[in-house]
């Protein structure tokens, strides 16, 4: 019922290619997250379900029927905006309604409706307040309060926390996994925030100049990053990039020390190591050598930032108490199954590479 | 050394109230020559421009002229009617084009504004003759309803360019979610995005109202006729070749400020914040 399926979808402005052949079929109750950068083509691709925006090639199917041409009001989609866009005339009572009073429904469905709205986001209080009295994260309530309303199949998230402040985003989004969760309904989240991305979603889409990086699980991208890209935008702090030559099972990073690798692996590589990967030993032992630049304390955990030999430098995850100094040598060993291979030019994961380990993501800092 | 800087702090004030005192002097003294005038009889008019009237020179023999000779209250609604509709349709029109430009991408969206913006760039009055010629073959010569449609054509550019720019910054969010919620195009603009732009009517309403209350030039080319003459056309009828009732001229010139004075109260708040905002932006 709430099937959502895009078939071949392009968009084009002029010469522009903002957004490259997107396929995408999403299950009844799934809650997709578009990630990526900004100008990834992410919020197009939302506004072109939506139907704000024609797309240059494709179709859109919500619930086995083809909207293409349908206008946004009659796709049975809702969408959540990033800065609310609650109208400003309006009680919190006429923003809720507003929308089915256009489409003719009749009054006791849609005292119904709100009554639903009111009871599941506590809407209670603000009924007759207009949308200037309310605080950022009582408006963002609204907003969802205005798309449940309309039962759609698919909701739409724009970016909807982006707007609130770091201790409000937290809990809006524990509420949106909740009214996930007791709603069962499909919903598509586009945000650039790889947290929010990997904390909610069913299945994650990563985007990247138009084009479809990855799809899938949360773990999935973490544990086999389908390329460069995708790797160092999954994951905080990012992924470990190392330039380095394959050859014969044996990997060999630019003056700092050779490491067991894939057979499948030739040539010129790039080595992708998480923070979590590394084992840290003093000076002289066999791995990589590298001297302690710097060290961020966390509390629970702490990240030490390590310059190899040939200048880079990498992100290590350790103890809160390492005791290690700055300007110390020390010596990199990588714990088993914890590298990645991608190819150097053409950035795509090398086949056959191991696992990532299956330790949960200690390294992740929200 | 906070105290000299809080000393400098006010002379500069000072000094720019000083100069912003100077320049509201300047722009009322001929209004308030106008005013002051009005009540004097012609003999201190002209003995005594600058003097105010006294207890023995004041009197209301201009206003008497005026009220009993011309058909002032005739002039007045002749004014009304062509200033109003004339608004009207300027902010009508003026928001629909300006939410055109301003809301959707289409070939000849930026020739269309640098069109109308060349509109407020080239006096209309240089069409004069052909617009003449127009509402002659049109049969518009001497009716109101051809100064509306001049005064509508000359608002207009102005209307377009100020309100397509307030419109863009209404939040593209809004009127999607308008769009999702199933309104119309038309009800966006009209219930949605007139509201938030408020301030920019009065803007406009207070810019283009003022010359069209004034103008001189239009009605004494299309409208000079009895019937359709406006308040300033009608003032001018007690100024001869020969001899002028300076006292009914002065009179009507008063009363003519009254209703400009009204509007412009109403749409005062709104168009200081108007100017603001464009001006803080």
């Amino acid at each position: 019922m709430g099937k959502l399926v895009l078939e071949g979808i392009s968009k084009r402005f002029g010469a522009v290619e903002v957004l490259k052949t997107v396929d995408l079929d999403v299950a009844d109750g799934e809650f997709i997250v578009i990630v990526g950068p900004s100008g990834c083509g992410k919020s197009t691709l939302l506004r072109i379900i939506a139907g704000l925006s024609d797309q240059s090639t494709g179709k859109v199917l919500i619930g086995g029927r083809d909207v293409s041409s349908q206008p946004p009001s009659k796709r049975g989609i809702a969408m959540v905006f990033q800065s609310y866009a609650l109208y400003p005339h309006l009680t919190v009572e006429g923003n809720l309604t507003l929308g089915l009073k256009q489409a003719r429904t009749a009054a006791s469905l849609i005292a119904e409706r709100v009554a639903e709205a009111v009871r599941i986001l506590a809407l209670e209080p603000f009924l007759k307040r207009r949308p200037g009295e309310l605080s950022g994260g009582q408006r963002q309530r609204v907003a969802i309060g205005r798309a449940i309303v309309r039962h759609p199949e698919v909701f739409l998230f724009d970016e909807p926390l982006s707007n609130l402040d770091a201790a409000l985003r937290n809990q809006v989004r524990a509420e949106i996994a909740d009214l996930h969760r007791r709603l069962g309904a499909t919903m598509v989240y586009v945000t650039h925030d790889q947290v929010e991305a990997m904390t909610l979603a069913d299945r994650i889409i990563v985007m990247n100049g138009g084009i479809v990086q990855q799809i899938g699980t949360p773990s999935e991208l973490y544990r086999r990053p389908a390329n460069a890209f995708v790797a160092t935008f999954i994951g905080s702090p990012g992924m470990n990039m190392v330039p380095g030559t394959a050859g014969g099972g044996v990997l060999t990073l630019a003056g700092s020390g050779r490491l067991p690798c894939s057979a499948a692996a030739n040539g010129a590589v790039t080595a992708g190591i998480r923070p979590n990967g590394f084992e840290v030993l003093p000076g002289g032992n066999d791995g990589l050598a590298g001297t302690v630049i710097a060290s961020e304390y966390l509390g629970a955990e702490s990240f030490l930032r390590v310059r190899l030999a040939d200048g880079t430098v990498v992100t290590v995850h350790e103890h809160p108490d390492h005791g290690w100094l700055i300007d110390q040598p020390v010596t990199l060993r990588l714990r088993p199954g914890n590298l990645h291979l991608f190819d150097a030019e053409s950035g795509l994961r090398i086949a056959e590479g191991p696992d990532a380990a299956a330790q949960p993501a200690a390294a992740r800092v929200a | 050394m906070t105290q000299g800087i809080a000393r400098r702090f006010q002379i500069s004030t000072l000094a720019a109230h000083l100069v912003l005192i100077g320049f509201t002097l300047l722009a009322l003294a001929p209004t308030l020559l106008v005013i002051m005038n009005s009540f004097k009889p012609r003999k201190e008019i002209f003995g005594a421009p600058l003097a105010l009237p006294s207890f023995e020179t004041i009197t209301l023999i201009g206003y008497d002229t005026v009220l009993k000779r011309g058909d002032i209250l005739h002039y007045f609604q002749n004014s009304l009617i062509v200033t109003v509709c004339a608004l009207f349709f300027i902010i009508l029109f003026g928001a629909m084009a300006a939410f055109a430009l301003s809301e959707y991408r289409f070939p000849g969206n930026r020739l269309i504004g640098l069109f109308l913006v060349m509109g407020i760039m080239v006096p209309i009055r240089l069409g004069t003759v052909g617009i003449l010629k127009l509402m002659v073959s049109l049969g518009l010569a001497n009716t109101l309803f051809a100064l509306i449609l001049v005064y509508t054509a000359q608002g207009l550019p102005m209307a377009v360019f100020v309100m397509s720019e307030f419109m863009r910054q209404v939040s593209d969010d809004l009127k999607n979610a308008a769009r999702v919620d199933g309104l119309s195009e038309y009800t966006i603009l009209f219930r949605l995005v007139l509201p938030v732009v408020r301030p920019a009517i009065a803007t406009i309403a207070v810019f283009t109202m003022v010359p069209i209350w004034n103008d001189l030039w239009f009605p004494l080319v299309l409208a000079p006729g009895e019937s359709t003459r406006t308040m300033t056309l009608g003032a001018q009828s007690f100024i001869g070749q020969f001899i002028t009732d300076w006292n009914a001229v002065l009179a009507a010139l008063t009363l003519a400020i009254v209703p400009m004075l009204i509007l412009y109260l109403m749409f005062s708040r709104q168009l200081i914040r108007g100017i603001t905002a464009g001006a803080v932006k």
